[in-house]
């Protein structure tokens, strides 16, 4: 399946080759540096490159390209899976996921590419499973090791492969025994000039934090679970429960993991109706323009709260990629800082909190290349907001039980919005 | 590389420190970092080799982590070879897998060398650690040197059948590596794969389907036995295998099953005649003349897989997306639309495959899609070939009905700064205009306004559009041709030019002002033009000669003499082609006639189609898919049969040891609530046990008693069945057909039911059917069952169970407490290597004993399965229970704490020797093979005198079998009786022969390899025959 797998980062060099089965010349990346010369954007290259002899696949985190080379058919997204499944790991574990903290820990590196493949076909992928196989780098750890000659490397099969809840180890301890469980709902949406909702839905995740001694069996249900539409779950959620019960039942993961991921139904069943189901917590006043033959523009944009349930909007951040005619912009916010930037023409505004009393702005004026004509559009402003301690679909956790362990968790649920693709057309 | 620097300073070489730190400075340009590296490579890698081969194990590791270093770079550490396979079989687990690393990098180009390390990898594979076994047969079947294939044969041969799954796992991978090394093998590791299949664990399921796809594919035939298992582990496997799988099963329906698309009308229609016609049909055998009945196992696979659309990994919800999509009756395909709008949320290059299959499929089915369009509204910060799909995709939902909103949202997108997205757009509203009739006009006024925008690419793209719309509908549009001759003069764009041109000589009488002014004017630029531009200059000079002659004849002529001389060969020949066609001359006058019909023919409107159209053609999902042209090693799907070919062949015999269930449950018998009240198994196997050992009444009669009398029961059918046995056991022999009637009657009766009741179990607890399948075949049975014949150690139910009990606890000890065991001599449930216990607790007090349970136990390391806690006995109540103990082969008492609430008593178990032993059946002949390795220090032997009423064979069996748990051999001759059996803990083999010899004396001989057992055993044995 997978033959080789290189690392480029964003200039272009291949910093990291491995092979798992016979070696392949880095000349393969030529390709791959072809498509992505004839790319505007890093964004641009195609994540599936055909060539004489190979099929190049290859995802883009973290401004680094993780390019594998498979010699024959296998379905594209497996690969793609794969890929960004091995950036999560390094994520896992070395914290971040540069160029700087692969080349540091190319050890570690090498050693769990050599794990999570074998012959180019998965072995494993559990971070569980994983973290028993290799123990992450801790400085602490590196200092123990250089001193009594231990290793980071286990000796044993780790539990999991073998059991039937391989997302567990056994024989997790915790003197304080916790269980948190975040649900997080992003709002994606398009408003469109006279700010009416084009589109928009709601995505949630529910992401836990589990440090629980043993074996324990939880059990999450939910006010409303009519609310979710459409979910995947984690390996570990029991589907037959929630087919017949609308209940969550599952033996979690050791650590932080994904648990559900959702989507709201509202307006799917309704396409031509108006998006006007889901509450838009923030609204925008803009004034753009233009005039033909000056080299002038003005910018006026005023953010303010619409329906939030009475929490307040923070962390919200503007952005906008201005027309490439303007050189440069001389704006004047109520609060926050902004930065435009004269070559990516990237405009950003970091508002801060939304005061309700005092609602921020952003004013001024805009130079012109002088004699381009005006452009024809006006920018898209992408907004950025948190709303905390309340999901924005109504979504509520009715209660957690814990089932075959004896002594009494701590439990916490915090609610979270936050905007995920959320776009004003102007 | 913090690791490095640390270490590496504490040994002090200065040296080595500034290195470390020239290797770890990212370096700026690769073909530099190569030229300076290149002379410090030399001295590094002799340090290197210094390190390597020095005794610090600290050293060797730091070392091989510089080289695996280098390997990540990708520079080359070849040299290094001979100092680092020396390491090979180090002990420091960490420098070993290193070393692994460098081995599969470099063992090909190193052959002779990596030869070195074979013999450390044959042993690492009898290693008693799963994970070394695993790991060395990873390394040996990836070093991909030819030599070894035969090694590498015999090790995956041997994984294959390894105890540990994830041995066999590995073994399945190298089955792929060793295809690809030596393609010969090919029927070799069929076998193995064939082996592998039949495997039942999720972990080796993905790993084997994978080496089948690769390395045969075609031999569907292996999967037939397999299907239902796969179909049923599926949910279970792992998510990577769980791909693997369903697109190899996808491929399998395809194969076997007939189209479940069969359309309402016809099937209605041929569902009549089959009514009418029916024996007609049957002789002209038509495969349609069936109203279609889906396969059950068809079904199975549909619905088996609709659960893991919910699955958190994008490629297995695509795999059953792709699934439904090829097999699934029509009506059932839009389930799967929901969860692929959902992975429209996952990262971009899952969006872009995502959008990719889902443009194919639009195509085919706008309505599964329809009322998710929204999801496929553009972004601005979409990557542009993510716009592209996604434009496709809504310009194939757009419909009637829809048509309003797409093109307002197409209006923004026109505008775009990203202008190839906007030239997209222009395509996709001239798609939306030819297929919806309704919206032809407002799409066309909409493009001639886009004509006067600013950016060339958009109006080119306009114009191309335009054109394509107007030949269409030509005949209301001179108006707009007008005002596109008007904006000519503007247009710069090649293309655009040409369409223009081409489309004032197409329509040359709709515009009879025009058009011949444009003529001159391109006259006048003919020569600066692109050539795409002059050959259509050149089509409209003809056309409007031919339509127009007089006023655009020396026009013409100038534009020709003009392409007679251009440095393009196509216009100089177009050029000499025209001037023959359509000016008249005496040569060519048959055809100058017919230049207005060839050049004026009346053309066909081009179609404006979509780039997915055909691009189902290949399965969705794959890589074909996605770049559209087959994919090397691309499995074709094949078309539905048109005669589904036999099913039975996917039916699996029912295994032997399933068939023996059926004996434990007479069919008057009713387990099932038992088991559903959750009954611990403990509790219940004695019985089942029993009554298996006992004959058919006593069967009955057991059954009928509940659950709850069990006890009793129990030791009811002991006594009848060890008083009946000689009885049964010859009257059996001699009717052995009735008999074999007898059992298999109720099996077939009790089919579905049992097998409904032991689903749960044999998911739930392996041990049991292990347990179970040991117990089931006693020594009666065994001229009949096929299980007995196959030697060796086949253990058989228990001869004789003596009621002797012993006391553990004394009631005046035990402040109320007492508790007696006994010896059931069964097989234990918990391990086949311990002893089961029976323990019957009573509570003579007179108020209730709360949690009664085991405590502390010594020896510490005495593995004892401990009976679940009895909350409460309540004044004069008993209970019995069981446990299970290894005594690892010695009379040494088992010594625990039996604990209540309040107290805690030491108490012990001290078992004879004859309770260590399960029975075995073999044959005599087996018995002599058996023996014949036993002898000398495994052998000891005795002469007793015995009593004369013991000289029948009844009795001697009888006291023997008192003394020790064994099994009746069948003997050929009177005076020689044979028993054997084997220790529970080790399952060393033990057998007894007792010679009758003249005036009552008899020869006792004992073989076992456990001597110590062994004379223990004589003394029991001399003894109980003695007094007997």
């Amino acid at each position: 399946m997978i033959h080789s797998l290189f690392l480029v980062n964003s200039s272009g060099d291949i910093f990291l080759e491995k092979h798992w089965k016979s070696v392949v010349s880095r000349s393969v990346c030529d390709y791959f540096f072809e498509a992505q010369e004839r790319a505007s954007e890093p964004e641009n290259v195609p994540p599936v490159i055909p060539t004489p002899h190979h099929y190049l696949i290859s995802v883009l985190r973290h401004r680094i390209y993780f390019v594998a080379v498979i010699q024959s058919e296998v379905p594209p997204l497996f690969v793609i899976e794969f890929l960004h499944r091995v950036v999560d790991t390094f994520q896992d574990y070395f914290g971040v996921c540069t160029e700087a903290a692969i080349k540091d820990n190319v050890v570690v590196v090498y050693e769990l590419l050599e794990e999570m493949l074998d012959n180019g076909f998965p072995l494993a992928t559990e971070s569980n499973i994983l973290k028993e196989l290799i123990k992450p780098p801790t400085i602490l750890r590196t200092v123990v090791n250089t001193i009594t000659g231990s290793t980071n490397v286990g000796e044993q099969l780790p539990t999991g492969q073998l059991s039937v809840v391989p997302w567990r180890r056994t024989g997790v301890k915790y003197t304080n025994n916790e269980a948190y469980f975040d649900v997080v709902e992003e709002i994606d949406a398009i408003i469109d000039k006279s700010g009416s909702t084009i589109t928009a839905e709601i995505q949630g995740v529910i992401d836990a934090c589990v440090k629980l001694t043993g074996m324990p069996d939880l059990t999450l249900s939910f006010m409303n679970p009519r609310l979710l539409d459409d979910v995947s779950f984690h390996p570990c959620v029991r589907f037959k429960r929630w087919e017949a019960e609308r209940i969550l039942s599952f033996i979690p993961p050791d650590g932080n993991f994904r648990l559900l991921s959702y989507h709201v139904s509202s307006q799917n069943l309704h396409p031509l109706r108006s998006a006007s189901l889901v509450a838009i917590p923030v609204y925008v006043k803009h004034n753009i323009t233009f005039r033909e033959g000056s080299s002038q523009g003005r910018f006026e944009l005023t953010l303010g709260p619409k329906q939030t349930m009475g929490k307040g909007v923070e962390a919200v951040l503007v952005s906008s990629q201005l027309p490439r005619g303007v050189l440069n912009t001389n704006l004047n916010p109520t609060q926050g800082t902004y930065t435009f930037d004269p070559v990516t023409k990237l405009l950003s505004w970091d508002v801060g909190k939304i005061n309700p009393q005092k609602l921020p702005s952003l004013k001024g004026s805009m130079s012109l290349q002088a004699g381009a004509s005006k452009p024809d559009e006006n920018p898209t402003i992408n907004i950025q907001f948190k709303i905390q301690q309340s999901a924005l679909s109504g979504l509520k956790v009715n209660r957690l039980d814990m089932y075959g362990e004896k002594y009494k968790p701590f439990k916490g649920i915090k609610y979270m919005t936050k905007a995920g693709k959320f776009q004003v057309r102007t | 590389m913090s690791t490095n620097n640390l270490s590496y300073n504490d040994q002090g070489g200065t040296d080595s420190a500034v290195e470390v730190g020239q290797e770890t400075t990212p370096t700026s340009s690769n073909a530099g970092a190569g030229f300076g590296l290149f002379s410090v490579d030399f001295k590094k890698n002799d340090d290197l080799k210094e390190m390597l081969e020095s005794n610090k194990e600290s050293l060797k590791l730091e070392a091989m982590k510089r080289v695996v270093g280098l390997i990540a770079k990708g520079k080359n550490a070849s040299e290094l070879f001979p100092a680092v396979v020396k390491n090979v079989a180090s002990k420091n687990i960490e420098l070993k897998k290193l070393v692994y690393v460098y081995l599969v990098r470099y063992a090909e180009e190193q052959q002779d060398l990596a030869l070195l390390s074979i013999s450390t990898f044959q042993r690492a594979l009898k290693d008693p650690n799963q994970l070394i076994r695993a790991s060395a047969l990873r390394v040996l079947s990836s070093i991909r040197v030819p030599i070894i294939v035969p090694i590498m044969m015999l090790a995956i041969k041997e994984a294959a059948s390894d105890m540990s799954p994830y041995v066999r796992k590995t073994s399945a991978h190298a089955i792929q590596k060793l295809y690809s090394l030596d393609q010969d093998q090919k029927d070799l590791l069929i076998e193995v794969i064939e082996k592998l299949l039949k495997d039942k664990s999720t972990l080796v399921a993905g790993s084997v389907v994978m080496a089948f796809e690769e390395v045969c594919p075609d031999r569907i035939d292996l999967i037939h036995k397999n299907y239902r298992k796969l179909c049923n582990l599926l949910v279970d496997v792992e998510e990577w295998g769980q791909v693997v799988i369903i697109s190899m099963l996808t491929r399998y329906a395809r194969t076997q099953f007939t189209s479940p698309w069969k359309e309402d009308g016809v099937f209605d229609e041929h569902s009549e005649r089959a009514f009418y016609e029916s024996d007609e049909e049957k002789t002209r055998n038509e495969p349609e003349a069936k109203p279609y009945m889906m396969d059950p196992d068809h079904r199975l696979l549909l619905r088996n897989t609709k659960p893991l659309l919910q699955s958190r990994n994008t490629a297995v919800v695509m795999s059953v997306a792709q699934l439904y999509w090829h097999l699934a009756p029509k009506n059932e395909v839009s389930i799967v639309t929901k969860s692929l709008v959902r992975l429209l949320r996952s990262h971009r290059e899952v969006q872009y495959i995502v959008l990719q299959n889902i443009a194919s499929m639009s195509i085919q089915r706008k309505g599964m899609f329809e009322p998710y369009m929204k999801s496929f509204y553009v972004r601005s910060t979409d990557a542009t070939h993510i716009k592209s799909l996604k434009l496709e995709i809504l310009t194939s939902l757009a419909n009637e009905a829809n048509i309003s909103t797409v093109l307002r949202e197409f209006q923004t997108y026109v505008k775009s700064q990203d202008k190839e997205f906007a030239a997209g757009t222009i395509q996709a509203i001239g798609r939306c205009a030819t297929n919806i009739s309704e919206v032809t006009d407002t799409c066309l006024n909409g493009l001639v306004l886009l004509l006067s925008n600013r950016d060339e690419t958009v109006v080119a793209e306009s114009v191309v559009v335009i054109r394509k719309l107007l030949q269409t509908q030509p005949t209301q549009h001179s108006d707009i041709i007008k005002h596109m001759a008007k904006l000519f003069d503007n247009i710069t764009v090649p293309m655009a030019r040409a369409s223009i041109l081409w489309l004032m000589g197409e329509y040359c009488e709709r515009v009879p002002k025009i058009a011949p002014d444009v003529l001159r004017k391109m006259a006048k630029s003919f020569t600066s033009e692109e050539d795409i531009v002059k050959l259509q200059t050149v089509n409209l000079a003809a056309k409007l000669y031919l339509t127009n002659s007089k006023q655009t004849k020396l026009l013409t002529q100038y534009i020709l003499n003009l392409g007679k001389y251009d440095q393009n060969y196509d216009i100089r020949d177009r050029t000499r082609f025209i001037r023959q066609l359509i000016v008249p001359n005496d040569k060519n006058g048959a055809l100058s006639k017919y230049a207005h019909r060839i050049l004026l023919a009346p053309k066909p409107a081009p179609l404006l189609e979509s780039a997915y159209k055909d691009r189902d053609r290949y399965q969705l999902g794959t890589l074909s898919h996605t770049i559209n042209t087959k994919a090397s090693g691309y499995l074709e799907l094949s078309d539905w049969p048109a005669v589904a070919p036999d099913q039975s062949v996917r039916n699996v015999e029912v295994i032997e040891p399933v068939k023996i269930h059926h004996f434990i449950f007479p069919s008057t018998a009713h387990p099932t609530p038992a088991l559903h009240q959750g009954w611990s198994w403990s509790t219940l196997s004695p019985k089942l046990q029993i009554n298996f050992a006992t004959d058919a009444e006593s069967r009955v009669e057991n059954s009928s008693q509940s659950s709850e009398e069990s006890d009793e029961s129990s030791s009811q059918s002991e006594k009848s069945s060890s008083e009946s046995e000689s009885d049964s056991e010859k009257k059996k022999r001699k009717t052995k057909t009735p008999l074999q009637k007898k059992t298999v009657k109720p099996t077939a009766k009790d089919g579905p039911y049992l097998s409904k009741c032991y689903q749960p179990t044999f998911c739930s607890s392996d041990l049991f059917i292990f347990s179970l399948i040991l117990s089931v075949c006693p020594p009666v049975y065994s001229a009949l069952s096929p299980l007995s014949l196959s030697f060796p150690l086949q253990v058989s139910g228990p001869a004789f169970v003596p009621e002797k009990s012993h006391d553990l606890l004394h009631r005046m000890t035990g402040k109320g407490l007492s508790a007696q065991y006994q010896f059931p001599r069964q097989p234990c449930l918990y391990q086949p290597t311990m002893v089961s216990v029976q323990i019957s607790l009573t509570n003579t007090s007179d108020h209730p004993l709360e949690q009664i349970h085991i405590g502390d136990r010594s020896p510490t390391g005495l593995n004892i399965h401990c009976f679940n806690t009895v909350e409460c006995l309540e004044p004069e109540a008993s209970v019995t229970v069981f446990m299970g103990i290894d005594f690892n082969d010695s009379t040494q008492a088992a010594n625990f704490q039996l604990c209540t609430k309040e107290d805690h008593f030491s108490v012990s178990i001290q078992p004879a020797v004859g309770d260590l032993f399960l029975p075995i059946t073999m044959t005599e002949l087996d018995f002599r093979k058996e023996q014949g390795k036993l002898l000398g220090m495994n052998e000891s032997s005795a002469t007793i005198t015995m009593a004369a009423e013991n000289m029948t064979s009844q009795p001697i069996s009888r006291p023997v079998a008192t003394v020790a748990n064994l099994g009746v051999v069948p003997s050929g001759q009177d005076d020689i009786h044979r028993f054997a059996g084997k220790t529970a803990s080790s399952g060393a083999v033990v057998l007894v022969t007792v010679e009758l010899r003249e005036s009552s004396t008899a020869l006792i001989t004992i073989n076992t390899e456990k001597s110590v057992m062994g004379s223990m055993l004589l003394r029991d044995l001399k003894q109980a025959l003695a007094q007997a």
